[in-house]
């Protein structure tokens, strides 16, 4: 028995978020098996034997030059054949859900998406968030094959005691043509997401409706440029258009783990709070001492935001000199 | 013309406190009140879009209780032009049930004449978010299946979906018949007039219950995280705390 778990990878190697997986799937007790589509860097080889990766099984070719959640899925069956895994899991990532969800159908497992903590493993039972994190599910994973992912953040991502020296291989894969008909047939530049600046920020100010409008965000992003950090928002603020929806921080945008989160003129509602919650510390401006946002914070100024943050500003750059 | 069919949850609304029901198996949304998740409002924008531009049509689904009727009205009310009800709970409902269930309705619609070439459902709930329903009801339907998306044109025989990728937007060419999940914020839901509400309450809703003896969905119960007592520290009021403010970000060392 084994718990197989689909790594995704970025310039800097194991994403973060599969760093996170792969913690979690340590803790479930079984070796734990890496499955890494596409280009395997050494950086990547490396990072999984940080985090006590038993073996890579490595799946690569013209069926996954570009994305195609079918493929990814057959890779996903294909290793979970092979290393005989009890629990098949990823990050809660768009690909990782997307990965997770056909690969469940094709394995003929239940799915629990979202998952925070297991309770126990034998039967195999999670916590997981629902209701944008402002609620957890206790579920039952049945079946001989459980599905999960792995809420961004729910952990921590932690190397293992000890590293390992992963064993390599190639999976053989048969990607029938049927499962790319659904593939990227080409990305568009000139519009990055944003929100991966977003994610990784130190720092990140906050703008929701209290800005007063398109208009209102200049000493916003001026904060955020002294402290070389950048700008989320709250959905009210997307939906209005004042902002663009990358920026958008909550259970329908990025979630956050900053150094210092300053929401200014948010209310802190609870799908705001599941994208923002995360932070080390929060310093709340709003104008309302019994904003949610302001009692959950670590710590608040009671003003407006239009007065607050220019002072704040000067006396930053007063500093400077 | 393309045939759209939208499927829909009716959902607390999450925007207040939430209880749990007694057993805490269920959200207790009496006084929260109901709603669809903005995927879901983004759903139903584009089915109306894509039936306007085709000439086709754009019909409201959801497997619910018999209050469910109130989001299909809203739907209705900003431009589909039919509605189904699959009378059931929710709540002992596992996604692959869900699924299941919408599938018998393109099915049984299909034997009757209409053919819908494009399903459009919401990412995931905004209740149980378990981001199955609509991969499991392509694979019950032999469709393929797109998810993340915020747009979608269709042109002939297919299907350009445009989602949101790390590396800028990404484009999919997917051929009809397919199921599309929308992501809230590519186009903006429209308001409902007050024709539209007319309209909607003449509309006779198609009302059944699901054949299916659903499997369920594992739940063993619902926690409410605690509330973490609220330990605020204020460093002032208005501009006179700038000078706090500051101390305490070259404390956090993100200012010098
Ligand atoms: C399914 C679903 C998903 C959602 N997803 C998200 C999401 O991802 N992200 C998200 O943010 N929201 C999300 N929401 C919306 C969420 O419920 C709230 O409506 C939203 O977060 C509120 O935004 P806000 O705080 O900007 O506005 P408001 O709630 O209107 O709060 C404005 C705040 O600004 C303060 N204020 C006003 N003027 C000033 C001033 N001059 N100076 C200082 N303070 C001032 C007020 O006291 C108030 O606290 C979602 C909702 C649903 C139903």
């Amino acid at each position: 028995m084994s718990t197989l778990v689909l790594v995704e990878t970025d310039a800097d190697g194991v994403a973060e978020t599969s760093g996170e997986a792969l913690t979690f799937a340590r803790g479930l007790g079984d070796p734990v098996r890496a499955l890494v589509i596409g280009e395997l860097s050494e950086a990547v080889t490396s990072q999984l034997s940080d985090y006590g990766v038993e073996a890579v099984h490595h799946a690569n070719g013209p069926a996954f030059e570009t994305y195609a959640a079918a493929a990814w899925a057959a890779a996903v069956v294909a290793a979970a054949r092979e290393t005989d895994a009890g629990v098949v899991l990823a990050s809660g990532t768009p690909r990782g859900m997307e990965a997770m969800a056909h690969s469940a159908v094709r394995l003929g497992a239940s799915m629990a998406a979202n998952t925070v903590e297991a309770v126990s493993r034998h039967p195999m039972v999670v916590n997981r968030q629902v209701l944008g994190g402002s609620v957890l599910e206790q579920m039952q994973v049945d079946g001989d094959i459980a599905v999960l992912t792995v809420a961004g953040h729910a952990c921590e991502a932690v190397p293992a005691d000890a590293p390992t020296t992963p064993a390599i291989s190639t999976l053989e894969v048969e990607v029938p043509e049927s499962d790319l008909i659904a593939k990227v047939v080409r990305t568009e530049p000139g519009e990055p997401d944003e929100s991966g600046g977003l994610k990784a920020a130190r720092v990140v100010v906050g703008g929701g409706r209290g800005t007063g409008g398109p208009d209102g965000f200049g000493d916003l992003t001026e904060l955020a440029e002294l402290l070389g950090g950048v700008v989320g928002v709250t959905r009210v603020v997307t939906s209005l258009g004042w902002r663009p929806h990358a920026e958008q921080v909550g259970q329908t945008g990025s979630r956050i783990s900053p150094e210092l989160y300053i929401p200014c003129g948010i209310s802190g509602a609870i799908q705001h709070w599941a994208g923002c919650s995360s932070a080390k510390t929060i310093l709340a401006i709003n104008t309302e001492a019994d904003a949610p946002m302001v009692t959950k914070a670590h710590y608040a100024v009671i003003g407006d935001l239009h007065e607050v943050l220019p002072a704040i500003n000067e006396e930053l750059r007063r500093r400077r000199g | 013309m393309t045939d759209v069919l939208v499927c829909l949850k009716r959902v607390p609304d999450a925007a207040g406190e939430i209880t749990l029901s007694g057993d805490s198996m269920s959200i207790d949304a009496r006084h929260v009140g109901y709603t669809v998740s903005a995927h879901e409002e983004a759903a139903v924008e584009l089915a109306v879009q894509i039936a306007d531009e085709t000439g086709g049509s754009a019909t409201a689904v959801s497997l619910g209780s018999g209050d469910a009727v109130e989001q299909l009205r809203n739907a209705l009310a900003v431009g589909c032009s039919a509605a189904v009800l699959l009378e059931a709970d929710a709540e002992a409902y596992g996604p692959a049930d869900v699924a299941e269930a919408l599938a018998a309705v393109v099915r049984d619609h299909a034997a009757n004449g209409t053919t819908y070439d494009l399903l459009l459902l919401g990412n995931d709930a905004a209740d149980s978010g378990d981001f199955q329903v609509p991969i499991r009801l392509a694979y019950a339907l032999d469709r393929p299946v797109v998810t993340g998306i915020s747009t979608v044109e269709i042109e002939g025989d297919h299907v350009t979906a445009r989602g949101r990728g790390t590396e800028g937007p990404e484009i999919y060419e997917v051929p009809l018949p397919a199921v599309v999940a929308v992501m809230e914020g590519g186009v903006s839901p429209r308001y409902p007039s007050i024709r539209g509400r007319m309209k909607a309450k003449k509309v006779k809703i198609d009302q059944s219950e699901p054949s299916l003896q659903p499997a369920g969905n594992g739940r063993i119960k619902l926690v409410l995280p605690p509330a973490a007592p609220s330990k605020v520290e204020i460093l002032g009021e208005g501009p006179e705390a700038a000078t706090a403010v500051v101390d305490l970000l070259v404390r956090l060392g993100v200012a010098r």
